[in-house]
């Protein structure tokens, strides 16, 4: 970390620039109509949120923060961790790579971290998708599956890893792939109008990959204000004055507020590697079904490399979550987690019953590791 | 659970678990019903023992050895008592250097030199090849009981000091195993506490130092003793650069790592400043801070509550499950 990185985040972090922006925020709120309601689509977003104790200030500032889909274990559903565990479990002398939180995703087969692996078979928790390929190098008596889930900062990473694979001839090398875009999921719970919002909260890096673009149909025919904000406590407040400006001028749009990591045309090369590798198709999300074009799979030039062909993998569509886990709904912006019956009870990190409490990123565990005081543990 | 799990020894939660619902209904008395650092003993003794697994056995700043030594010597002097004695049991996998075996004995003598203790007894096992990894030492300590810690005493107004950086000692031995690619100036904070021995005199109320679970969870254990809530402040708790970088970098939160020289101390409002300025003229304590107080302004009983940087407030919740394993 440089001087000047740490400067600003020391400053994006002080209380004594955070409060008059919390105060700019009240004043707009109360020109506006109630309730005031913004979903941050982003997981790492509601960490923030919560890590830095904002959201009971932005409460009485009148504004009410909505936790979106964007936690990628928790959307994956569990018929692909159900598979993945099929994999470890049934195939020998398979290393099947992954990050740590898929491992504890509770489906009915139990979770990946306590499967027991075939003859020859383990599982091993990397940091990236090139460890994965490491390890096939490493091998090459074995058969190694990177299982990755992922949003699109994440997806041109394993892209590369993949193209790497094939130029190098790596036959023992394939992706397990859990491929979600942002922007479908939004359009879809927009058109359902289950939830009634007043604006978005844009991610900081996955807009840093697709710009700001993709989000103009929010603005233009919904008409809900926006702004992609980056993940320190006043980059927060920032979008979410802006979103509030635009609304109290009645001219909503994408703003940019994370202009230090994201450009508005975002990361071309990165899209191009994507689109040279992977391409759109229907995706099944937890908790919002099967949404078009919501996700990504390779393209037959690289069947390869795609773990769900090259071993014929029956990915079933009704795995269903386990009894009373309503990850669903929260990643729907339907129920506060606090709403579950489970939260805090029955379902704990140690004992999760639905990756919105196994991820670092999933509404459940934020909700719980960052509670407000007096609030239910 | 029907089998032990590694989260057990974590120092989270479920450690906490396993102690009340196997170890106390086993072998429960009421000096081990304290679950105090140190079992304070009629005689005016304390005991403690600490078995040490660390991995890798040599650090940056120190080894399984000075561990060894300090931990079990702050385990006495956060129970009040002045360090004195200690046994050291060694568990040395077969085919270990005896190079290595005399640095760290030599580190022993050092360390137990520092902290004005005799290694008066000991046991040597050998097993084969793959049973123990390298080494594993246990030492259990004797020490004079010089004050008495009374946390049930605590009050609103009190309030609550920490001795200097945290996280050092976690940073050091992740960097050390090389498996996170991080590398900078990591420096274990491995050290004697007994800097701490004469402010039993001067109001300390209660002790302890912080090891694995780290800040929270030590501060949470209080917070479930005192009647009353406890609220900290995130922008008063001294962080080293290098330790602030790599705990962004690895999304680690700075308040579960593990120290090993370094303490959480309670005292009234009265005698805070004399003792803050007392930690502060020992070098250990240089960065030593007010943290926080006991009130009741926000939060429930038992709960500990951060004030962030952004001046919002949290909870701050005790580690549950494994962090990092075999950092001490």
């Amino acid at each position: 970390m440089t001087t000047r990185a740490t400067a600003t985040t020391d400053l994006l972090r002080d209380r004594r620039v955070v409060a008059p922006l919390l105060r700019e925020i009240a004043s707009r709120a109360a020109r506006l109509p109630r309730p005031i309601r913004i979903m941050e689509v982003c997981g790492t977003h509601t960490m923030s949120l919560f890590r830095s104790g904002l959201t009971a200030p932005l409460a009485e500032a009148g504004v009410e923060m909505i936790s979106g889909p964007g936690c990628p274990v928790c959307v994956t559903p569990n018929g692909l961790h159900e598979a993945a565990i099929a994999l470890l479990s049934d195939r020998p002398e398979t290393i099947l790579t992954v990050f740590g939180d898929m491992t504890r995703v509770p489906t009915s087969r139990g979770a990946l971290q306590t499967a027991v692996p075939a003859r020859g078979s383990r599982l091993k928790i990397v940091i990236s998708p090139e460890a994965a390929l490491e390890e096939a190098r490493r091998a090459p008596e074995k058969d190694v599956v990177f299982f990755g889930a992922g949003f699109e900062t994440t997806i041109p990473g394993i892209a590369l890893t993949v193209r790497r694979a094939r130029e190098e001839g790596r036959r023992n090398f394939s992706v397990l792939s859990a491929f979600w875009l942002v922007p479908p999921p939004l359009r879809a719970i927009l058109e359902t109008g289950e939830v009634r919002l007043s604006g978005f909260l844009y991610p900081g890096h996955v807009s840093v990959i697709i710009g700001l673009r993709p989000y103009a149909f929010i603005a233009e025919r919904f008409g809900l204000p926006g702004a992609v904000a980056g993940f320190e406590p006043a980059d927060l407040l920032l979008g979410i004055r802006s979103i509030l400006n635009q609304a109290v001028a009645g001219r909503p749009g994408v703003a940019l507020e994370y202009a230090r990591a994201v450009r508005p045309e975002g990361n071309p090369a990165a899209r191009a590697v994507m689109d040279e590798i992977l391409e759109p198709k229907d995706a099944l999300w937890r908790g919002l079904g099967r949404i078009p074009g919501s996700g990504l799979a390779f393209r037959p030039e690289y069947a390869a490399f795609d773990a769900e062909r090259k071993y014929g993998l029956e990915i079933a569509d009704d795995a269903g979550d386990l009894r009373g886990c309503r990850c669903g709904e929260v990643l729907r912006g339907l129920i506060r987690p606090e709403d579950c019956a489970l939260f805090g009870r029955v379902c704990r990190p140690d004992a999760p019953k639905g990756p919105c409490m196994v991820s670092m990123e999933g509404a459940c565990l934020v909700h719980l590791r960052f509670g407000s005081p007096g609030g239910r543990t | 659970m029907s089998r032990i799990s590694l989260e057990v020894g974590s120092g989270g939660r479920l450690m906490r678990d396993f102690i009340a619902d196997r170890l106390l209904p086993a072998l429960g008395n009421r000096y081990l019903a304290e679950l105090s650092d140190s079992g304070r003993l009629p005689g005016g003794i304390a005991l403690t023992t600490d078995g040490y697994t660390v991995d890798p056995i040599v650090f940056p700043g120190g080894d399984i050895g000075t561990l060894a030594v300090n931990g079990t010597v702050n385990d006495l002097v956060v129970a009040g008592a002045k360090p004195l004695y200690l046994s050291l049991g060694l568990i040395i996998e077969e085919g270990l250097e005896t190079a290595v075996l005399d640095r760290l004995l030599k580190s022993i003598a050092r360390a137990a030199k520092r902290a004005a203790v005799l290694v008066v007894t000991g046991d040597t096992k050998v097993v084969r090849r793959g049973q123990a990894d390298k080494i594993y030492m246990t030492t259990s300590g004797v020490g004079r009981i010089v004050g008495s810690p009374a946390p049930g005493r605590l009050r609103p107004g009190d309030r609550l000091l920490l001795t200097g950086t945290l996280g050092e000692h976690s940073i050091a031995v992740m960097a050390a195993r090389g498996e996170y690619g991080l590398s900078g100036r990591f420096r274990s904070d491995c050290a004697p506490l007994n800097y701490l021995l004469p402010l039993w005199k001067r109001g300390a109320m209660w002790m302890r130092d912080i090891t694995r679970g780290g800040l929270a969870t030590v501060l949470s254990e209080l917070a479930e003793r005192t009647k009353h809530p406890l609220l900290i402040d995130e922008e008063r708790i001294p962080l080293s650069r290098p330790v602030r970088g790599a705990a962004e970098i690895l999304g680690i939160d700075p308040l579960y790592l593990a120290c090993e020289g370094r303490a959480v101390i309670a005292a009234r409002a009265k005698d805070a400043p004399g003792i803050l300025a007392a930690l502060r003229r020992d070098p250990l304590g240089r960065r030593a801070e007010i943290i926080g107080e006991v009130q009741t302004k926000v939060g429930r009983p038992g709960e500990l509550i951060l004030r962030t940087t952004a001046g919002g407030l949290r909870r701050l919740e005790p580690l549950t499950s494994e962090l990092l394993p075999r950092i001490c």
